[in-house]
C-alpha cells in the first residue's frame, strides 16, 4: 500500500450490489442494485423497515451471505469470493442483539483475546485489559461470562470484540435497538467517543431515523432492496426528502399523529 | 356511568417473585386508576410495567405473588373473584393484546375461526353469526379482503396483519378495557403506525378504557391522553400526555434528554444518570 | 457438626472467593461456575442421591481390596450357597462358595470400567460425526446422517449381540459392541444443536474473527453441543450397564471367573427359587446404580440445560 494515495481512496465503495437468497425457483433477490460510497472517516447510515435489505448489504460485505454479485470495495482494493485474513482487520461489525452475540459460555476475557490469537497479535493480556479501558468496563468484569452482564455492558463488550483488531470500518448492524433509551445514549455515545478518537468509518444500519440522524452525515432509504433515496442528514432533519415513503417514515418517526395516519390504516 | 368515571381502580397493588437469593419485587406499592381514556404505562425493561398490566388480568405466573388493597373493575374486587369468575372477565370485558401475535395464535386453526371462537365463548352466538360478526370485525381493523384472511393460517400472515387479527380478536366481545403490552413494538414504524391508528379509531368509536404498556414515550406521549412513567417498580410521575415535556421528576427528564432528536442536533446524547434514591420513593398515586 | 479449626478459618475465605462476581483469573471463573453447578444440585436432592450413588461407586472400584472380605474368585465349596448374614459372608455366598459382596465390591471395578469406555468413546464419535454433519451441511451431512441411520435401524441389543458374535465373547468386546451401537443418538443430537447454534450471531461474530471452520466446530460449536449431550450420557449409562449386564447374562460379555453383575445373576438363575440372594443381590446392585445414573442425569439436565434455566 502506498500512502499517496491515501485520503483519497474510499474506504468502501460499492457498486451494483445484487444480493440472492435461495436457489432455482424460490431465489429471490433481497438487495437490487445497490450503490454507494464511504469516504475515509464518514459515517453513512442505511435505513429501513424489516425485508428492506439494509442488514442483507453488510452481510454481504462480510461474506456471512456468499450469493451476491457486483464490486465491493474496501480502501480500493476489490474483494473476491472469499474474504482474506487481511480483510477482517479492515472491517469488523457490531451485532445488533448482544444477547445473542457473544458465546454464552466464553468469558469476557476469551472472548475478547480470541481475535488476538487467531491473528496471531502478541501482549494480549495488556491488550484485553486495554479494550476494557476503551469500552468504559471496569476491568474487573474481565473473567465474567455474559450472563452476569446487563444488555449494555454486553454490547460494550461486543463494540470491543470488533475493535481487537484494529479494524478501520465498523459495520453496525442495529446496534442499539434491543437497548433501553438510557442505554442506548450510553452506546450511541461510546461510539461517536471511538469514531473520533480512531477515525473510524462507520456504516450504520438501523430502522430508527433519529439514532441514524445522530450517528450519521449521509443516509440512505431502503425498501424492497433498493435505495429510494440518498440524503444529507441536514435534508433528513429538515424533512425535506422527495420520496413519499420517506416522508411517511419522517412522520413515523416523530411519533403517532392522528390526522395523518388516520388516512393510512389500510395494509 | 359519566365517561370521567374510573373503570379501572387499583390501589397498592404489589407483585413479588421469591427467588432463591431473595425476593424480587417487581411492582412495589403502585395505585392509579384508568377511565374511558387511553393511558400510557412507560418504563425501562425490569421497571414493571409488564407485570402491572398482567397482575390486573391475574395473570402472574407462580411463583409470583399479586396482592393489592384493592383492584376494582367496574365495582367488582377482581382479588375476590374465583379463577372461574376471572375467566368470565378476561377476554370478554378486559382483554388484553401481547407483543407478538405469533405467541399468542394458535397455529394449526385458521385464524378467522380463532375469532369466531373467541366471540362465541362470550354471547353463545350461533357458527353463521359468529363469522358474520367476525368478518365485520376483520374489516373494522381495516383488512381489505377479510374472506380470504378468514381462511388463512397464523403462519401465512405478516406482523403487522397478525397484530390487526389479535386485535380483532380481542375487540370483538366488546371490552370495556384494554390492556395492550407493547402491541406494535415488533413492527416496522409505518406499519406500527397504521395499527395504531385502528386501535385509536375503535377505542374512541366504542367508549373503551385502554392501558397501553410501552417501552417507547415518544410513541406513548403522542398516542395516550395520560402517561403513568415507572421505575423499579414505582410509578415516579404521572402527567397528561400533551404536558410530558414539562415532567419534573430526573428520571423522566432523563429519559427525555436521552432520546436522540430529530429535529434537535446534539453532538452527545444526555446519559441518564440514575439515583438510587428514587428506588426509596414513594410510589405516585396516579389517579384519573 | 463439628468442623475442624483450620477449615474453619479458610471456609469464608474459599467461599468468597467462590461467590466473587469479578473473579481475577481465568482459573477462578471456571472453579465459580462448578460451584454454582454443585450448589444447585445441592438444591435438588434427587439428583443429589444419585450424585452420591455414582460417588459411592467409584470409592467402592477404587477401595475394592479394603472393602470386599475375601477374594472374590475364592471358591470354598463347603460353604456352598449360605444366606445372606452367615458368618463372615455379609450377602452370602454363590454356588461355589465365593463371598457375594466381596464379588459385588469387585465387580464395580468392571461396571465402572465399562461405563467409563463407553462413555469417553461413544460420545465423542457421536459429537464428531454430528457436529461436522450439521456445520458443514450437504453431502458431508447427507452421507454422515445415512450410515448413522443405518446403524439406528437395527435394535441395540440385536447390533451389540452381533457384533459379540462376530467379535468374539469377552469383556472388551462387549465394551467394543456396545459403543458401536451408543453412538448414533449421540450424533443426531450433536448435529441438531449444530443446525441451531450454527445460525446464531456469536458463530457469525467470530468467523468474521477470521476463525475457520475447524475453530468454531472444536472451540464454539462443540462447548454447546456439551451440555446435552452429557444429560444424554448419563441417562442412557443405566441402559449401558443393562445391556452390558445382558451380554454378561447370555454368555457373551465377561467370562467367568470375573465378578461381573450380569454375568453373576446368570450364574444365579438356576437357585433363584431356593437361594434367592445369588441373583438378586447383583441385580440390586444394577439396579442401584442404573437409579443413581437416572437420578443424576434429570438433575442434570436441569443444572445444565441452557434453555431451561434461563426461565
Amino acid at each position: 500500500m502506498s500512502d499517496a494515495g491515501k485520503g483519497k481512496v474510499p474506504a468502501l465503495e460499492i457498486s451494483n450490489l445484487n444480493v440472492f437468497f435461495g436457489h432455482g425457483e424460490s431465489r429471490f433477490q433481497a438487495v437490487k442494485n445497490v450503490s454507494f460510497v464511504l469516504p475515509e472517516g464518514a459515517s453513512f447510515g442505511l435505513v429501513g423497515e424489516s425485508g428492506s435489505g439494509k442488514s442483507t448489504v453488510l452481510r454481504a460485505i462480510t461474506g456471512l451471505v456468499r450469493d451476491w454479485s457486483g464490486t465491493i470495495k474496501v480502501a480500493g482494493s476489490t474483494l473476491g469470493e472469499r474474504r482474506e485474513t487481511a480483510f477482517y482487520r479492515q472491517v469488523q461489525m457490531v451485532f445488533q442483539d448482544p444477547y445473542a452475540s457473544l458465546h454464552p459460555r466464553h468469558t469476557v476475557d476469551r472472548i475478547l483475546s480470541e481475535p488476538l490469537r487467531l491473528h496471531r497479535i502478541g501482549d494480549i493480556d495488556r491488550r484485553v485489559l486495554q479494550a476494557l479501558d476503551d469500552v468504559g468496563l471496569p476491568r474487573a468484569f474481565r473473567f465474567r461470562y455474559p450472563h452476569q452482564l446487563s444488555g449494555g455492558q454486553r454490547q460494550r463488550v461486543a463494540v470491543a470484540r470488533a475493535l481487537m483488531l484494529e479494524p478501520r470500518i465498523l459495520l453496525l448492524d442495529e446496534p442499539t435497538s434491543a437497548l433501553d433509551v438510557s442505554v442506548q445514549a450510553e452506546i450511541l455515545n461510546l461510539l461517536t467517543d471511538l469514531r473520533a478518537r480512531r477515525g473510524l468509518t462507520y456504516l450504520m444500519v438501523s430502522h430508527d431515523l433519529a439514532v441514524v440522524a445522530h450517528m450519521c452525515e449521509q443516509i440512505a432509504v431502503m425498501r424492497l432492496g433498493e435505495v429510494v433515496e440518498v440524503m444529507g442528514v441536514e435534508q433528513m432533519r429538515q424533512a425535506t426528502p422527495e420520496d413519499a415513503y420517506t416522508q411517511e417514515l419522517l412522520r413515523a418517526s416523530l411519533g403517532y399523529d392522528r390526522d395523518f395516519f388516520s388516512a393510512h390504516m389500510e395494509e | 356511568m359519566n365517561a370521567t368515571d374510573p373503570l379501572l381502580t387499583v390501589e397498592d397493588l404489589n407483585v413479588r417473585f421469591p427467588t432463591r437469593q431473595g425476593v424480587i419485587e417487581a411492582v412495589r406499592g403502585t395505585s392509579f386508576s384508568v377511565g374511558r381514556e387511553r393511558v400510557g404505562i412507560v418504563g425501562e425493561s425490569g421497571s414493571g410495567k409488564s407485570m402491572t398490566g398482567r397482575a390486573i388480568l391475574r395473570l402472574v405466573r407462580p411463583p409470583g405473588e399479586v396482592s393489592a388493597r384493592r383492584i376494582d373493575f367496574m365495582g367488582e374486587d377482581l382479588l375476590s373473584l374465583s379463577e372461574r369468575e376471572m375467566r368470565r372477565i378476561r377476554g370478554h370485558r378486559i382483554s388484553m393484546v401481547m407483543q407478538d401475535p405469533k405467541f399468542s395464535l394458535n397455529p394449526v386453526i385458521r385464524v378467522g375461526e380463532q375469532i369466531s371462537e373467541a366471540y362465541r365463548l362470550h354471547t353463545r352466538a350461533s357458527r353463521r353469526a359468529a363469522r358474520q360478526k367476525t368478518l365485520e370485525m376483520l374489516e373494522a381493523v381495516q383488512i381489505r379482503d377479510p374472506e380470504r384472511v378468514y381462511q388463512t393460517f397464523p403462519h401465512e400472515v405478516s406482523g403487522g396483519m397478525g397484530q390487526r387479527i389479535m386485535i380483532a380478536m380481542m375487540l370483538i366481545p366488546d371490552p370495556d378495557l384494554l390492556i395492550a403490552d407493547e402491541p406494535t413494538s415488533a413492527l416496522d414504524v409505518t406499519v406500527q403506525m397504521r395499527v395504531l391508528a385502528i386501535l385509536d379509531k375503535l377505542v374512541q368509536e366504542r367508549g373503551m378504557g385502554l392501558i397501553f404498556i410501552s417501552h417507547d414515550l415518544n410513541l406513548v406521549s403522542s398516542f395516550c391522553d395520560r402517561v403513568i412513567i415507572m421505575y423499579g417498580g414505582r410509578i415516579v410521575e404521572t402527567c397528561r400526555a400533551a404536558e410530558l415535556d414539562k415532567a419534573e421528576h430526573p428520571y423522566t427528564r432523563g429519559l427525555l434528554a436521552a432520546l436522540p432528536r430529530l429535529d434537535q442536533p446534539q453532538a452527545r446524547l444526555d446519559v441518564l444518570e440514575r439515583d438510587p434514591a428514587w428506588l426509596k420513593e414513594q410510589s405516585v398515586v396516579a389517579h384519573v | 457438626m463439628m468442623r475442624a479449626p483450620d477449615t474453619q478459618i479458610t471456609r469464608p475465605g474459599l467461599r468468597a472467593w467462590l461467590n466473587s462476581d469479578a473473579p481475577a483469573s481465568r482459573f477462578q471463573a471456571r472453579m465459580i461456575q462448578l460451584y454454582l453447578g454443585w450448589l444447585k444440585l445441592r438444591g435438588n436432592p434427587l439428583a443429589l442421591i444419585g450424585f452420591l450413588i455414582i460417588v459411592a461407586l467409584v470409592l467402592m472400584a477404587i477401595f475394592a481390596p479394603w472393602l470386599a472380605t475375601a477374594e472374590p474368585s475364592a471358591q470354598d465349596l463347603g460353604q456352598r450357597l449360605l444366606p445372606p448374614g452367615s458368618a463372615g459372608h455379609l450377602l452370602g455366598t454363590d454356588e461355589l462358595g465365593r463371598d457375594i459382596w466381596s464379588r459385588i465390591v469387585y465387580g464395580s471395578r468392571i461396571t465402572l470400567m465399562i461405563v467409563t469406555l463407553v462413555a469417553v468413546t461413544a460420545p465423542v464419535f457421536g459429537l464428531l460425526v454430528g457436529t461436522l454433519a450439521g456445520y458443514i451441511g450437504g453431502w458431508v451431512d447427507e452421507v454422515l446422517m445415512r450410515v448413522t441411520d443405518i446403524f439406528l435401524a437395527f435394535p441395540k441389543l440385536i447390533l451389540a449381540l452381533a457384533f459379540v458374535a462376530a467379535l468374539g465373547a469377552g469383556i472388551e468386546n462387549a465394551i467394543l459392541a456396545i459403543s458401536l451401537t451408543a453412538w448414533p443418538p449421540y450424533a443426531r443430537i450433536a448435529r441438531a444443536e449444530t443446525l441451531t447454534i450454527r445460525n446464531a450471531d456469536y458463530i457469525a461474530a467470530i468467523s468474521l474473527q477470521g476463525a475457520g471452520a475447524l475453530h468454531i466446530i472444536t472451540r464454539h460449536v462443540w462447548p454447546m453441543c456439551l451440555s446435552s449431550l452429557i444429560v444424554r450420557v448419563t441417562l442412557d449409562m443405566a441402559g449401558i450397564i443393562l445391556t452390558a449386564a445382558g451380554l454378561g447374562f447370555l454368555g457373551l460379555g465377561a467370562q467367568p471367573p470375573m465378578p461381573e453383575w450380569g454375568a453373576m445373576i446368570s450364574a444365579g438363575r438356576k437357585f433363584v427359587l431356593d437361594q434367592w440372594w445369588v441373583a438378586t443381590m447383583p441385580g440390586l446392585a444394577i439396579f442401584t446404580v442404573s437409579l443413581g445414573f437416572n437420578l443424576l442425569g434429570d438433575g442434570l439436565r436441569d443444572i445444565l440445560d441452557p434453555k431451561k434455566s434461563k426461565s
